[in-house]
Parts: C-alpha cells; structure tokens; sequence
C-alpha cells in the first residue's frame, strides 16, 4: 500500500469518527501545551534567578577569611575570630594584578546613628568608591564614596534609602553633619531604592569610607573583600592568584576562601533546571493518560469496525497492513493533538507573558521537542494494542459483525 | 483448478463439536459456474469462506492449481486472496465513508496500484456495471441492487479467476436479483469460476453444475440441463 494512500485512508476514517478525534486531540493538545507552558515558567524562573545575581556584580570573586567558610553569612560583628585577619594591605596587594579590574573591601557593623533627637541602631558598610560599580549600584541623589586613597578616613557617608526616610523624613539629607557612634559624619549621597545585597539591605545601610570604618570599629580586619575579575575567562586564574598573593603575605597560611560567583550561580542554575524538569516530568505523566486514552478509544474503534476490517482482509490486506492502518491513526492523532498542543502552549506563553511582563517566558527548544516526541511515542506505543487485536481479527467473524 | 480432499470443518462451541464440514470432496475446473444449495445451518458459507481463504480446515487438503494453499501463510493467503479470489457477500460490505469509485478502488489500493491506474480501472468497471453516474455516490445513496452492481465491480476489480458469491441476491428484490446474477453470468462467459450460495432454486438452477448440502456433506453434486433440474429439485 503506498504511504499517500495510507494517510488518505487514515484521514477519512478520522474524519468519519469527529468525536472520538477531536476528544484525543484535547487529550494530547492538553499534555502537550502543560509541558510547554510549566516548562517555560521554570525556566522564566531560572533566567530570572540568574539574572538577579547577576545584577550582584559581574566578574565577582569574594574573598573571605578563614578557611571553610563556604557561602556568605549574615554581617558578623566578630570579625577577631577568624585565623588571620584580612587587611587593608591585603586588598591593596590584590589590585597588583592584571586579571583585576577592581577591588573593594568590605567591613561590616553595627552602630547607633543619630541625627538631633532621633536615633537608629543600623549596619554599618564600610567599603571604597568601587563597590558601587562592583555591585551596579545607583544613587538616588548626592554622590558615592569618594575616590583615592583607600585607607584615607574621610568623615562622609551615604545613606541607604529607608534609613535616610526615618532619620530626615522629607528634610534635604545631603551636607548634614549625622553621628555614628561617636563620631560624626556628613551626609554626601542617599542610595537608590533597587540596590539589593545578599544579607543586608542596602536600603537600610549607612555606608562610610572603609578606613573611617577601621577606626570607629577599632580594628583593621576586613569581613570581605570584594575582587571584579577583568573578564569572564580570568575567574579562574584571578581566585589562584588571590590565593597565592595572600598566602604569600600570610606567612605561607592559606587562611581564606575565594568564592566565585560563577559557582554561586551554577548551582542556583542546576537546582532550578532540575525544578524544570520535575514540573516538565510531572506535565508529561499526562501525556501517558493521553496515551491511555487513545487505546481505549481505538479498541472501541477497532470493535465498531470490525466489519471494514473483516472486508479489508478479504480484499487481501495481510494482518500487518491491518496493523499499519491502525497505527497510523494512532500516530496522526497524536502528531496532530502535538502540534495543537505546542500552539497552545504557544498561546499560553503569551497571555501569562501579556500578565507578567518581567518574566522571560519563552518555550525551551528542548521541552517543545520533547514533549512532541513523548506524545507521539504514547499514541504509537499506546495504539499497538488495539492495532495487532485488530489485525489479528478472525476475518469470518468480522464479516458477519453486526 | 480447485480440490479438496477429505475437508472437515469443527467449530468447537462450548463442549459441544459442531461438524460445520463433514468430508467434503470437491474438484472445480476453470471457468465453472457452480451452484451451492441446501437448507440453514448446511455449511454453505463455511464452504465458501474456505474455498475464499478466509477460514482453515481442520483436516483434509486444498489445492488451488495444484498448490495446497492451507499451508500458506498470513501473508501469502492474503495475496491470493487480492489477487486470484473475488467476494461479493449478501450484505454488501461496502464502506459507507467511501464513494462506489473509492469502494472500488480499495483492493487496487491495497495492492499498491498507482492512483491514475485505479481511477482508470475503476471508471472502466463501474461503466460496464451501468454505474457511470453513480461514481461518486456514497453507499447509502444507492439502491440495493446499485450496491450489489458496486461490490461486484471491487470483486472483480483485481481480474481474480474465482469469485465466490454468498446469497448475493438474498438482499435485493427479484428484479435487481435477477440483474446482478445476470451480470455475474456475463463474467462467468468470459471465462471467470463463479461460485454461487442461494437459498433461491430459481437462481440455483441457472447453474451449470449445483451441489446440495445437508448437514456439512455434499449430497448431490450434478452437471444437469436447466431443464431437467428444474423438475427434480425439491421446491
Ligand atoms: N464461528 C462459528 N462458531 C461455531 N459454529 C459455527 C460457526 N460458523 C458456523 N458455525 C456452525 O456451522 C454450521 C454451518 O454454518 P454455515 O454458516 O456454513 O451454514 P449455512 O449453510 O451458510 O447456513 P445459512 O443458509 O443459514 O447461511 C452451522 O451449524 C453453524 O452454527
Ligand atoms: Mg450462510
């Protein structure tokens, strides 16, 4: 039998049976658009993760005292307790490097501040100029730490947005003079609202100059420093020189741990691909009940046509053409619901993306293929039942089916 | 060209046996016209199914030129089927989702026959059968008798040299009866064995050669004068 006349033959039968037809292709058409849909919210959720990081600094490498320390901890005030103090000269000797674009060191505490009677207990960030453009910061008005020396004690500080609101209200912040502990400060810049850092909201930060913080802390030990690589491809050949460079100042004791973002990253990246995958998994179970259904619908076929197929037998159809026939049906039905599936999805895509434009949505490739080649591979393997019981039909019998 | 040796027929319902076939021996030259009568429940359509391919014996031989064609397999008894072997049937077994052309182009397309090839096959036939306006009717907008002139046209489609007929006039009118046997007849002048079950005398006699059954056995089996038979049959 030629392939064309195998599809025209399967179409007038599918046409013949509308029900039945369009009952499996909503089947399919559903599993089908569930995958692509729940797939493309996990990886919208995933692109938008790693695009939240990112927006932490590109190139990071943070550098952390102690050895075993793996990830960042909540702001610390005992920064004595770690093996080796990390030092201003430590950062200093860090931005000898050709793989450095720029560093900045990070102290962490906490003190009261206060401006006329009103007094808050608040973090305290000291840092260098750089970390603005480490962490893609933006000012909400004034400016950032000034530049130069980076162990010059300037008395400045900027405020984090929330904070300047509960000290001045509406007042003008910028060039008051404000107390942290007991020292005072002038106000030269208020932070931007969309600032985040792991930890601390920056919204609720006093930022000083990193040496005014040394001496209004009394100590020289740094909670981190933070390293911007020059490019991508320097990460790793970045995190071996800090770890050489302090080492050496470090009487030879690698005292410290070099996170790369990168490896943050990733594993965001693979948890929230394996998430993907589990709803992507979960959607495609609905394809084997699609599956299911497309069995019983063409045993019930293969009963109400018993006659045709005692006639086609006959004629001089053998049992394998029998089984051709019927499995291509089953194969259209499923290859059809697939497509309508996909541009379901498709649509889907689009009403949520039409809600949530943040979110970039977008049909994985792979999840599309995928979840055509499972829905084709249910119908086929699902219709070889009730395609061999048809082409095993005894052809007598058949004939005298009422 | 056919012959059966010592074919027996059982159909096992429950524990009983049921002898359908009891012996049978048969020998049917080419181009024979052959009446097959006898009362309900004889084996009539038994016979046919297996001379057809449709059913196996449950012992004896069957030679279809000098071929035994129980041994066969699936696939090569459904060639044979295709292509030496025509059924018409009492009730039709038309596809009523498919035109008298495309009913009739069926077994050309199971075949693998080239579509310009069939409609041209097919116009040829349905033109002989007096069908030329009704090509592209469906089956329920046919009369019996225009079915019957339908399903003759698939059965002989393929140029078989055997077509079997089971009570092909049990479903129609005497006049349209009587035009399909008359056109059966036409093939048969050509040259083709037409094998006919009735339960009608009058078709039944206009066989050359009639064969009576009773209880899965051939009681009589008699080359007569139309004539003569006529007189001897039981009516
Ligand atoms: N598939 C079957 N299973 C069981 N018994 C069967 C089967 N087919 C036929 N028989 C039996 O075999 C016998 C012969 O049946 P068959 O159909 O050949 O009779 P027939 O001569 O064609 O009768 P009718 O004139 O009524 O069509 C009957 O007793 C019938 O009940
Ligand atoms: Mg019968």
């Amino acid at each position: 039998m030629r392939l064309l006349d195998i599809l025209s033959y399967t179409g007038s039968t599918l046409g013949r049976y509308r029900t039945r037809t369009g009952l499996i292709l909503l089947a399919m058409a559903i599993g089908v658009a569930s995958i692509i849909i729940l797939t493309s919210l996990g990886e919208a959720a995933r692109k938008y993760v790693v695009g939240q990081f990112s927006s932490l600094g590109t190139n990071l490498l943070i550098v952390i005292p102690g050895r075993s320390e793996t990830t960042g901890g909540a702001p610390s005030m005992i920064v004595g307790e770690t093996p080796r103090d990390l030092t201003l000269d430590d950062a200093k000797a860090l931005t000898r490097s050709a793989y450095v674009q720029r560093i900045a060191p990070v102290m962490i505490g906490s003190a009261s501040i206060s401006w006329k009677q009103l007094d808050r207990e608040a973090p305290v960030l000291g840092s260098t100029a750089a970390l603005l453009d480490i962490r893609h910061w933006n000012m909400d008005s004034g400016r950032f730490l000034p530049r130069g020396e980076i162990d010059r004690a300037t008395p400045v500080c900027i405020l984090g947005g929330k904070l300047y609101r509960e000290l001045f209200g509406s007042e003008t912040a910028l060039g008051k003079w404000i107390r942290i502990g007991d020292r005072r400060f002038r106000v030269i810049g208020i932070m931007a609202s969309e600032g985040r850092s792991i930890g601390v909201d920056v919204q609720d930060l006093v930022i000083i100059p990193v040496a005014s913080a040394q001496s209004l802390f009394n100590s020289p030990s740094l909670f981190r420093i933070l390293v911007e690589a020059r490019n991508r491809d320097v990460i790793p050949r970045a995190k071996e020189h800090i770890l050489d460079t302090i080492q050496e100042r470090h009487q030879g004791e690698r005292d410290i741990t070099v996170i790369t973002q990168d490896a943050i990253l990733s594993t965001f990246d693979r948890i929230l691909r394996a998430l993907t995958l589990t709803v992507g998994g979960i959607a495609a179970i609905s394809l084997f009940v699609a599956g299911i259904l497309i069995m019983n619908i063409m045993l019930v076929s293969v009963s109400q046509r018993t006659a045709e197929i005692g006639l086609l037998k006959a004629l001089g159809a053998p049992g394998n053409q029998i089984i051709v026939l019927f499995l291509s049906e089953a194969i259209a039905l499923s290859l059809a619901g697939a497509c309508f599936g996909v541009a379901v999805g498709m649509a889907g895509n689009l009403i949520i993306g039409h809600f949530y434009p943040d979110l970039p949505l977008g049909a994985p490739w792979w999840a599309v293929a995928s979840a055509v080649g499972i829905a084709v591979t249910t119908g086929t393997a699902f219709g070889a039942l009730p395609a061999r019981r048809a082409a095993k039909l005894d052809p007598v019998l058949a004939l005298s089916h009422k | 060209m056919i012959q059966l040796k010592g074919i027996h027929r059982t159909f096992q319902v429950g524990d009983q046996e049921v002898h359908a076939l009891n012996e049978i021996n048969l020998n049917v030259s080419p181009g024979e016209y052959l009446s097959i009568m006898g009362p309900s429940g004889s084996g009539k359509s038994t016979l046919l199914n297996l001379l057809g391919l449709l059913d196996r014996p449950t012992s004896g031989t069957y030679l279809l030129n000098n071929q035994d064609v129980t041994v066969l397999s699936d696939f090569e008894q459904a060639k044979t089927r295709r292509n030496k072997i025509g059924f018409v049937f009492q009730f039709f077994q038309l596809l009523p989702r498919l035109t008298a052309q495309e009913n009739v182009e069926l077994p050309m397309m199971l075949d693998g026959i080239a579509p310009n090839e069939r409609s041209q096959r097919a116009t040829e036939v349905l033109d002989a059968m007096g069908l030329s306006d009704r090509r592209h009717h469906r089956p329920d907008q046919l009369s019996g008798g225009q079915r019957q002139r339908v399903a003759i046209a698939r059965a002989t489609i393929m140029e078989p040299a055997i077509l079997l007929a089971d009570e092909p006039t049990g479903n129609l009118d005497s006049k349209s009866g009587l035009d399909v046997i008359k056109i059966l007849e036409q093939l048969n002048n050509k040259g083709l064995t037409l094998i006919i079950v009735t339960h009608d005398p009058e078709i039944g006699v206009r066989a050359k050669r009639h064969i009576h059954m009773i209880d899965g056995k051939i009681v009589e089996s008699r080359t007569d004068t139309i004539a003569e038979t006529k007189d001897s049959l039981p009516s």
